[in-house]
């Protein structure tokens, strides 16, 4: 009898226990989509290095090394990151071929700040079918953030329509019988700008007297800005990317043209656009900015900015702090390794794009204070906040409020 | 009216880019009866080179001086090492090798400097040119050493025997060869000539459109089309053609409403195709007889 | 003025490739279709993606060789007529619902007649301006395709997707397998109907005027006729494949047809040898994988070594492909003998 009853109880305990393993380890089981294992998380991109863009290939080298750096300090839970990136040379085509390497061949867990609207655009469609996550696209379209349509894909940085709409605000109160004159560049940068200063602007449009685009075969936009000049527009908005930028800067001083000059965050950068174009050129001249500029010294001894200087010097010597594109590589990196760490040990795909969107107050090392990250299942664009900026002496003074430039749907 | 002389204004300035760079891809014609695609690599490289010595400390002229040596050198060397053993391979494969050049220069360039765009001084200064505000008096400084470097060319060729020889070993390299002229180191001396002319075409370039690799990618289609319609035997015709090219770009982009402004050089260049077919040789340019 | 006299007895700009050169051995050939039939059943989803890419840009190189290896007229300008066949396919399909596979004949026929039309001024040029001219072509295609006029159709900058076909009938392989098959058979359609064609009559006359064209004049063959025609068939079977690159990447947009396609596909002819049709598709595979290969060595390079590897290829094969298959061949033949 007590055979028996003892048998009774360890087959009763015995169950017991082994439910309660299999329960725990249910909780505690680690989950995994293709491209993580438990000592190793795969992360894909695709820049532009060769080719028209290949200035920007410098943020996939920034995050690359960013990457290196946290793997130094032991990676992510123990798990290191494998940054696989492949150069597209701003060629849709190349892009498609690049994103299916990474998805079918490297089998990547997720692609992360790919970069330039057409290539993104081409390889949306394919990622949303695959349901690989196309996080933090390096591009500020205005189309990525549709969770509704493609709930797959996210971007960063604002977008340019709102931008566009932060300056069309400024105006209508500061000068409301401004005549403006836009240089914009014949690209999806350059239309999506413009139709997001249209439509701020709203009944107000006729406000803008003329439109010249341009295009990046052409060696000098001066030409332009002669006939832009002749209009007798007294604001002049510089849709342009960084070389043009400067150029516009310096002609307008050559020939004495003096109107309020907008220019637009991407070629803000002193050192990549203000600073050859001629700090005496530049002087008045607007823009608005998420993010701290590296040549700026009222940064110096930000606790952000110093974490930034001490990764360049430990770990990317070579890294231009001048340069705009790395500050920006930093923190998309940093946001990315954010999304990572609030994944655990669920690094499925669906978890990563639920994590993404759960981002809250979320602060980078080089966010200007004040701007925060703020993602939610109806808001895939991370960053939508500008404070506006006045160039002044040598360096960018900011001024005003932190601006949300949210589109609502 | 005074949009229009604006316009022509400012299309001379931009059109002295354009001559630049068209004087030396006449320069490399007329040694290989080629166009070089690294051509426009070539000069951005010795633009950068000749920076890099201004920020070691190199005067503006020395740094100028030094350049132009170290372009001379360095077409002859490339044009000894990489193209003379394609001299016998059919045409296309030496544009393959151009081609390839093309891709090697602006790699190193952009490795070496990256991408960001550099300030490049000029001797010139920048204020208004006699009070005009279209052209700077850099710019009138481009025009100026722009025609120097056609009239010196152009003694070179007419008068010089060493000019002659060049033009002997280009255009009858079996008759030059027969008198003695060593129809190889001509073309040698013209790789060097030419990429010293591009250098000089660079250095005069970079401070209006800023420093940075990929700032020849737009000028060399232009030189080319402006040699083309000038006529690429003759270095008169790459300066004009380079003028009228900056001009009428211009006027298109003012005057033809709606497309105008985007399809610029699509037209330009139509322009530049319809001139050749009313005159195969460009404006300029010397008729080619073929004889049986 | 001066004239500058040319002797005619100068060595042509485009060197004659015999036409028992001209294509593969009956052998070889089967042996080729051979491992191109097989190859898609051992390898992933992605590899035959890029092996339908090989497919494509092998039509195109070979439409260039019949242009410039054919006929001998320079043309830089390739991607123009690839674009206005991936644009014809990819607005059919996307705004006339049309079924793919009809879209291609439409493509084929309407740069067909483009590059007819072209080839009309560009009977007064040779040689360089033709090269110019070409040049002048591919860089204003992306212009034109991002006017605003035309926003509505094509999508403007940001392009159109398009709708990757399934198998018809059901059949259970995926779309990419399905995909590669039928490009395979267009494939070897339009080869077996270029190297006809250069067999033929028309071939001859096009080599005719590639070889000596005042000879040929003098000899009765209608100069402007074969030459346009030249153009209008490399500018057909060049929009044809545009067409089917447009299915294979979904994806339509004026950044991938810029002059850096036009300045590939020229590589790709010289890498495969110039009028060498079967060396089309090892041209095709040297644009596709260099790069790829560069960027794995150095990506901060990656453009320099791309050159390097080209330089070594031209150095040690100027005249391409064709050159290692004859010495090849002249191998064999030796071995054979014995």
């Amino acid at each position: 009898m007590r055979s028996r009853q003892t048998l009774l109880i360890a087959t009763f305990s015995a169950t017991v226990i082994a439910l309660a393993a299999t329960i725990g380890s249910a909780l505690a089981q680690k989950k995994y989509d293709t491209g993580a294992t438990d000592t190793e998380i795969k992360i894909g991109n695709i820049m532009p290095y060769s080719g028209p863009a290949s200035a920007y290939g410098v943020i996939g080298k920034t995050e690359a090394t960013y990457f290196n750096k946290i793997n130094a300090e032991g990676g992510i839970k123990g798990r290191k990151i494998n940054f696989v990136s492949y150069d597209d040379g701003y060629s849709p085509p190349k892009a498609v071929e690049q994103a299916r390497k990474l998805v079918e061949s490297d089998e990547v867990l997720l692609l992360f700040n790919p970069l330039g609207t057409p290539s993104n655009s081409a390889i949306q469609k394919y990622l949303n079918a695959k349901k690989v996550p196309q996080l933090f696209v390096a591009t500020g379209a205005t189309k990525w953030n549709d969770p509704k349509d493609f709930p797959w894909t996210m971007g960063w940085q604002p977008s340019y329509q709102s931008e566009a709409r932060i300056y069309a605000k400024y105006l209508m109160k500061e000068k409301p019988d401004a005549k403006i004159a836009v240089l914009y560049q014949n690209d999806d940068f350059g239309k999506d700008y413009l139709k997001g200063l249209r439509d701020g602007l709203g009944a107000k449009a006729s406000m803008i007297v003329a439109e010249e685009s341009y295009e990046t075969s052409e060696p000098t936009i001066d030409n332009h800005i002669v006939k832009l000049k002749a209009t007798g527009a007294d604001v002049f908005l510089s849709i342009t990317t960084p070389k043009f930028a400067a150029q516009a800067i310096k002609k307008l001083a050559e020939i004495e043209w003096r109107p309020l000059h907008i220019v637009s965050n991407v070629s803000a950068s002193v050192g990549g656009v203000i600073k050859p174009a001629g700090f005496e050129n530049a002087q008045g001249i607007l823009s608005a900015t998420y993010a701290k500029d590296g040549a700026d010294p009222q940064w110096d001894n930000d606790p952000g900015m110093r974490k930034f200087f001490a990764f360049l010097e430990k770990y990317y010597p070579e890294g231009n702090k001048l340069d705009g594109s790395v500050v920006y590589g930093y923190g998309a990196a940093q946001t990315m390794v954010k999304v990572l760490e609030m994944c655990g040990d669920n690094l499925t795909r669906e978890n990563v794009m639920k994590q993404a969107a759960s981002l809250k107050d979320f602060t980078p090392d080089t966010l200007l204070p004040g701007v925060k990250i703020n993602t939610s299942a109806a808001d895939f664009a991370p960053i939508s906040q500008l404070q506006m900026m006045r160039f002044k002496g040598e360096k960018w003074e900011l001024f005003g409020d932190i601006i949300s430039g949210e589109l609502s749907h | 009216m005074e949009l229009f002389t604006n316009q022509v204004l400012a299309g001379i300035a931009t059109g002295a880019i354009y001559a630049c760079m068209a004087l030396a891809v006449v320069m490399i014609y007329q040694a290989i009866d080629h166009l070089n695609f690294a051509q426009g690599e070539m000069a951005m490289f010795s633009t950068f080179v000749s920076w890099q010595l201004m920020q070691w400390g190199v005067p503006y002229w020395g740094a100028f001086l030094l350049t132009l040596i170290f372009s001379f050198l360095g077409g002859i060397a490339i044009e000894r090492l990489l193209f003379k053993p394609l001299a016998k391979a059919p045409i296309l494969t030496n544009v393959a090798g151009f081609i390839a050049l093309y891709a090697i220069i602006n790699s190193f360039a952009g490795l070496i400097w990256d991408f960001t765009i550099k300030q490049y001084p000029t001797p010139f200064g920048s204020s208004p040119f006699l009070g005009s505000q279209l052209i700077s008096t850099h710019q009138a400084g481009m025009i100026g050493v722009t025609l120097l470097l056609l009239i010196a060319l152009y003694f070179f060729f007419q008068f010089t025997r060493m000019g002659l020889a060049m033009r002997a070993a280009a255009s009858v390299p079996e008759s030059a060869r027969l008198v003695g002229i060593n129809t190889s180191w001509m073309i040698a001396l013209g790789w060097g000539m030419a990429a010293a002319i591009g250098s000089i075409a660079g250095m005069l370039i970079a401070p209006v459109v800023f420093l940075e690799p990929n700032m020849m990618l737009g000028v060399l289609l232009y030189g080319f089309a402006a040699a083309v319609l000038g006529g690429l035997t003759s270095p008169l015709g790459a300066v004009v053609g380079g003028f009228l090219m900056g001009i009428f770009e211009n006027l298109v982009g003012t005057y033809i409403p709606g497309v105008g402004n985007e399809l610029k050089l699509p037209i330009a260049l139509a322009l530049i195709v319809t001139v050749l077919v009313i005159k195969p040789a460009g404006l300029f340019g010397r008729p080619i007889v073929k004889r049986v | 003025m001066t004239a500058v006299q040319e002797a005619v007895t100068e060595a042509p700009a485009v060197e004659a490739v015999p036409k028992r050169a001209m294509t593969l051995g009956t052998g070889s050939s089967l042996i080729m279709l051979a491992l191109l039939i097989m190859a898609p059943l051992f390898v992933k989803n992605f590899i035959i993606f890029q092996l339908t890419m090989l497919l494509i840009y092998g039509l195109a190189v070979l439409a260039l060789n019949i242009l410039t290896g054919g006929s001998g007229q320079f043309s830089l300008g390739q991607s123009a007529f690839y674009a206005v066949g991936a644009y014809t396919s990819a607005i059919l399909i996307e705004h006339a619902g049309m079924n793919y596979a009809l879209t291609l004949p439409i493509a084929g026929v309407i740069c067909f007649a483009f590059g007819f039309l072209f080839g009309q001024p560009a009977l007064r040029l040779s040689g360089v301006y033709l090269a110019l001219a070409t040049f002048a072509l591919a860089t204003a295609m992306p212009q034109l395709l991002k006017l605003g006029y035309f926003e509505h159709w094509t999508g403007g900058v940001q392009g159109l997707v398009v709708t990757k076909p399934d198998a018809p009938f059901g059949l259970p392989i995926s779309q990419d397998m399905w995909l590669y098959y039928f490009t395979l058979v267009i494939t070897i359609a339009i080869y077996i109907f270029s190297v006809n064609l250069l067999k033929s009559r028309s071939g001859r006359a096009f080599m005719a005027i590639r070889d000596n064209e005042i000879a040929a004049s003098a000899m009765g063959i209608d100069v402007a006729l074969y030459k346009t025609l030249a153009f209008g068939v490399s500018a057909g079977i060049t929009g044809v494949a545009g067409g089917l690159g447009a299915i294979a990447v979904q994806f339509v947009a004026p950044d991938g047809y810029t002059i850096t396609l036009a300045i590939s596909l020229f590589l790709g002819m010289v890498v495969g040898g110039v009028g060498w049709l079967p060396g089309s598709i090892v041209g095709s595979a040297f644009i596709i994988f260099v790069p790829n290969i560069a960027e794995g060595i150095s990506k901060g390079l990656s453009g320099a070594v791309f050159g390097v590897l080209l330089f070594l290829v031209i150095f040690l094969v100027p005249h391409g492909a064709r050159q290692v298959a004859m010495v090849a061949q002249h191998l064999f033949g030796k071995l054979k003998k014995r």
